[in-house]
């Protein structure tokens, strides 16, 4: 008892010594079990890799700014496109919500911190690792990843560099850091809400964040499986992926998938919560139907299970298989036509303001949304068999990732850096950078529809003379998209640095718990748990 | 001593998660390091993999123990001891996932991808153009290529570690009673023989193992039904060893008196680890072994 007191009253005192005030220098980061350190460690990191995958892409736009090859032999493009997908979905994106993830759930239950936090300190750190290791396989003997980010087999077995152990291998850490941190997510949500706070008061963020984290926890271990039997077929003589021993490649496409399909809502359900927040806000109204963005979001992690097929159309399946997977893929367009009706539906009478981040969220909405119809397009299957692996298909997931994911995370940045850093971005400064953005984005990407319906492959380094305008007209879009970014690096340390001072709600039309507290939110959010109306 | 806090604790700094970062890097690099160097005479790999393993179970055990520091001295409420437990569910919940996908390739190789081979569903002409003398059975003895080798069956030891593993997690179940009613002499001797009976499980299956590869010609790359056998089988077998050394470890812990009937989450945890290798493998052996 006198133990348990004293034990006691020494946490208390190792708060009042640590609590309000952060330890200071490079251990604090090392070490930190904060919930705001964490997320910021991730948001970092993510936007460091954000640079690292774009400069990939700005070669790769290069080599392919006119016809024949120039600049990169055809091996070295390979790695390129490869390790550029594969660093924007496991190291931009997916870390990027997970930093929001760990910066906003604790505020926005009324949780003193995550549930798990020095778990949470290791699903960060894995990260670096995991990607140190595969961005040296690139400098390699025989060179990094080249089988793109999909890794079919046999490129990934019977075809790939001798590295492929260590993209195994780093894969694997990933997947750790991956599952470790959303079990901390769903942890947090259901387990640390404060008193008051039922399911259906919560946010719409952390909503989409406790559905992502489950389909993270679902469909990462299948990868972990995927990427063993690459390592057993290519270097301990399993047959698998390999007809002669009674396996089969197709397999390997729908393992991959099976995970791939869910993976691609990890990275678009959390944008649906951000802007979920950021519409209301800027509109000064409530958001349009609630509950139904709760069970629509749940509605697309669900049928995200059975839709993984349409990846592979064209690669052998019954018929049957083909119509199944092609309604149930069309079946998803509901759900997310509920979401945009829903987001619009907000704006309509609101009394509308166009701050950066609702600029970014508009845009969101809408080129998300040509994105959805490209991807409606590519669901039916007989169309599928002219646009498959065609620049049909990246102009359309580029839609959806950079025009959404992406831009929701610079909505969402721009939306929380005043609470983050206790200063007003620049505003002007925003503003170029999203019309900036926002035009370049469009040069690059929207060519690519033509470039694919006219049947110019992906993935290759070279193309036909008749491809060239256009292929022109995209590198420049590219360059400029990735020029534009620049600017958003020089906002973030404006606003780190300095600026104005940011009130507790810097906007008026802001809920939730988060815009309580002071801004900057203080070291530790609700030591106590607040009172939820 | 084990007075309950309401406050949550958010421990300070930890310097264990960053160790563990680092020997993950290690257990990765050293990983594929060793693998790369299979057909070599170079060993740095496994000095690295070694090293990195050495880094995790020396994390393990220093974090473990701050946390059970923690909660012997009574610095956890309730509603931590939700968190602990709602989180290795959610870890049990990944585990499964990852039998899944195996399970998926076992069926998947089983039902389509061998009797298209052998000329099933529109392929009649793909089997007589490729491999027109394979025969679409299972379990596959003779792959497409013409390799042969021989079924396991499901008699004799597999059968046996059934009834093995079985048993174990009954006894478990009566060893996790008693420790709620506080009959420590129960729970210490159930356990025991849990441990006793994982233990036993693991060295038939590596008697298994021996036979197949010594006289059954079977091995891990003998075509697809090799490959699906020791992939699922191998990685339960890695599974029940890890069981097998938590329960142990609660094994430790009880005979130095930690655990009350009200608070055992490290107890229960290895429980729920246990009976979910339990049921994998009752998958395995109606899937693998007797089907």
């Amino acid at each position: 008892m006198t133990d348990a007191t004293a034990n006691n009253d020494q946490t208390l005192a190792a708060d009042d010594h640590h609590g309000h005030q952060p330890p200071k220098g490079l251990m604090r980061w090392v070490l930190t079990t904060n919930h705001k350190d964490i997320g910021t460690l991730y948001l970092c990191f993510s936007f460091l890799m954000f640079l690292i995958g774009g400069a990939m892409a700005m070669v790769i736009r290069a080599e392919l700014y006119q016809p024949g090859l120039q600049i990169v032999e055809p091996n070295f493009f390979n790695q390129m496109t490869t390790v550029h997908g594969l660093i924007m979905v496991f190291g931009a994106v997916m870390p990027a919500f997970t930093g929001l993830a760990n910066w906003l759930i604790p505020m926005m239950i009324g949780a003193p911190d995550m549930a798990l936090p020095r778990m949470n300190n290791w699903s960060f750190w894995i990260l670096p690792m995991a990607f140190t290791i595969l961005l040296s396989s690139l400098f390699m003997e025989g060179g990094g990843p080249n089988f793109g980010w999909t890794f079919y087999a046999p490129l990934s077995t019977t075809y790939s560099p001798d590295s492929t152990a260590l993209f195994v291998f780093a894969i694997h850490i990933m997947g750790i850091s991956s599952i470790l941190g959303a079990i901390n997510v769903v942890v947090t949500i259901i387990n640390m809400r404060a008193p008051g706070m039922t399911y259906m008061k919560m946010p719409l963020f952390v909503w989409t964040w406790l559905i992502t984290a489950f389909l993270l926890i679902a469909v990462m271990p299948v990868l972990a499986a995927t990427v063993t039997m690459v390592l057993t077929d290519k270097y301990f003589g399993t047959s698998f992926f390999e007809a002669a021993g009674g396996g089969d490649p197709v397999l390997f496409q729908h393992i991959f998938w099976f995970f791939g399909h869910p993976e691609v809502y990890i990275m678009i359900l959390p944008s649906f919560g951000i802007i979920s927040a950021i519409v209301p806000t800027f509109s000064r109204k409530k958001l349009f139907g609630y509950s139904s963005m709760v069970y629509a979001t749940s509605s697309i992690a669900l049928l995200s299970f059975v839709v993984w097929a349409h990846h592979m159309f064209t690669t052998g399946m019954p018929v049957a298989a083909e119509l199944f997977f092609m309604y149930c893929t069309m079946l998803i367009s509901i759900p997310t036509g509920v979401k945009v009706f829903n987001w619009v539906a907000t704006m309509w009478r609101g009394s509308l303001t166009f701050e950066t981040p609702m600029l970014f969220s508009i845009a969101f909405i809408v080129l998300f949304t040509i994105g959805g119809f490209s991807g409606l397009m590519l669901a039916i299957t007989p169309a599928d068999f002219q646009y498959h692996d065609t620049y049909f298909v990246v102009a359309h997931f580029h839609y959806v990732l950079v025009t959404g994911a992406i831009f929701s995370i610079m909505a969402a940045a721009y939306y929380w850096l005043p609470k983050w850093t206790g200063h007003m971005y620049d505003e002007r400064l925003g503003k170029i950078h999203f019309w900036c953005s926002l035009i370049s984005v469009n040069v690059l990407f929207f060519p690519m529809h033509f470039l694919g319906l006219a049947g110019m492959p992906r993935r290759i380094p070279d193309y036909a003379l008749q491809f060239a305008d256009f292929n022109q007209l995209v590198s420049i879009g590219g360059f400029a998209f990735g020029l534009s970014q620049l600017i958003f690096l020089v906002v973030l340390v404006k606003c780190v640095r300095g600026g104005e001072k940011a009130p507790a709600k810097p906007w008026e039309g802001a809920e939730g718990l988060e815009w309580e507290m002071p801004s900057p939110a203080p070291y530790h959010s609700h030591t106590t748990p607040p009172e939820i109306k | 001593m084990t007075e309950k806090t309401t406050v949550y604790y958010v421990p300070t700094q930890s310097y264990w998660p960053i160790m563990g970062a680092i020997g993950l890097l290690c257990m990765a690099v050293g990983a594929g390091t060793t693998v790369q160097q299979m057909n070599s005479e170079a060993t740095s790999g496994t000095w690295i993999l070694t090293l990195g393993i050495g880094i995790i179970i020396a994390m393990l055990f220093g974090w473990f123990s701050d946390v059970i520091k923690e909660s012997q001295s009574g610095m956890y409420s309730a509603q931590m001891d939700r968190s602990f437990r709602q989180g290795m569910s959610w870890f049990i919940f990944s585990e499964v996932m990852f039998f899944v996908a195996f399970f998926g390739a076992l069926f998947y190789v089983r039902n389509i991808s061998i009797y298209w081979l052998g000329g099933g569903s529109n392929n009649a002409m793909t089997g007589q153009v490729l491999w027109p003398e394979f025969e679409a059975i299972w379990p596959l003895i003779t792959t497409p290529a013409g390799d042969t080798t021989e079924a396991m069956g499901w008699k004799g030891l597999p059968l046996i570690n059934t009834v093995i593993l079985l048993t174990s997690s009954v006894t478990l179940h009566f060893a996790h009673l008693g420790l709620e009613q506080n009959k420590r002499k129960q729970l210490t001797v159930l356990l025991a023989i849990t441990v006793l009976l994982g233990a036993s499980f693991i060295f038939l299956q590596a008697e298994e193992y021996i036979e197949a590869y010594r006289h059954m010609g079977l091995t891990l790359s003998s075509g697809v039904y090799g490959n699906t056998f020791f992939i699922l089988t191998g990685f339960h077998g890695m599974h029940v060893t890890i069981g097998t050394i938590m329960l142990f470890v609660m094994l430790i812990r009880i005979m130095k008196g930690h655990f009350t009937p009200d608070n055992h989450f490290a107890f229960q945890a290895s429980s729920w680890y246990w009976h979910f290798v339990d049921v994998v493998w009752l998958g395995l052996f109606f899937f693998v072994y007797i089907l």
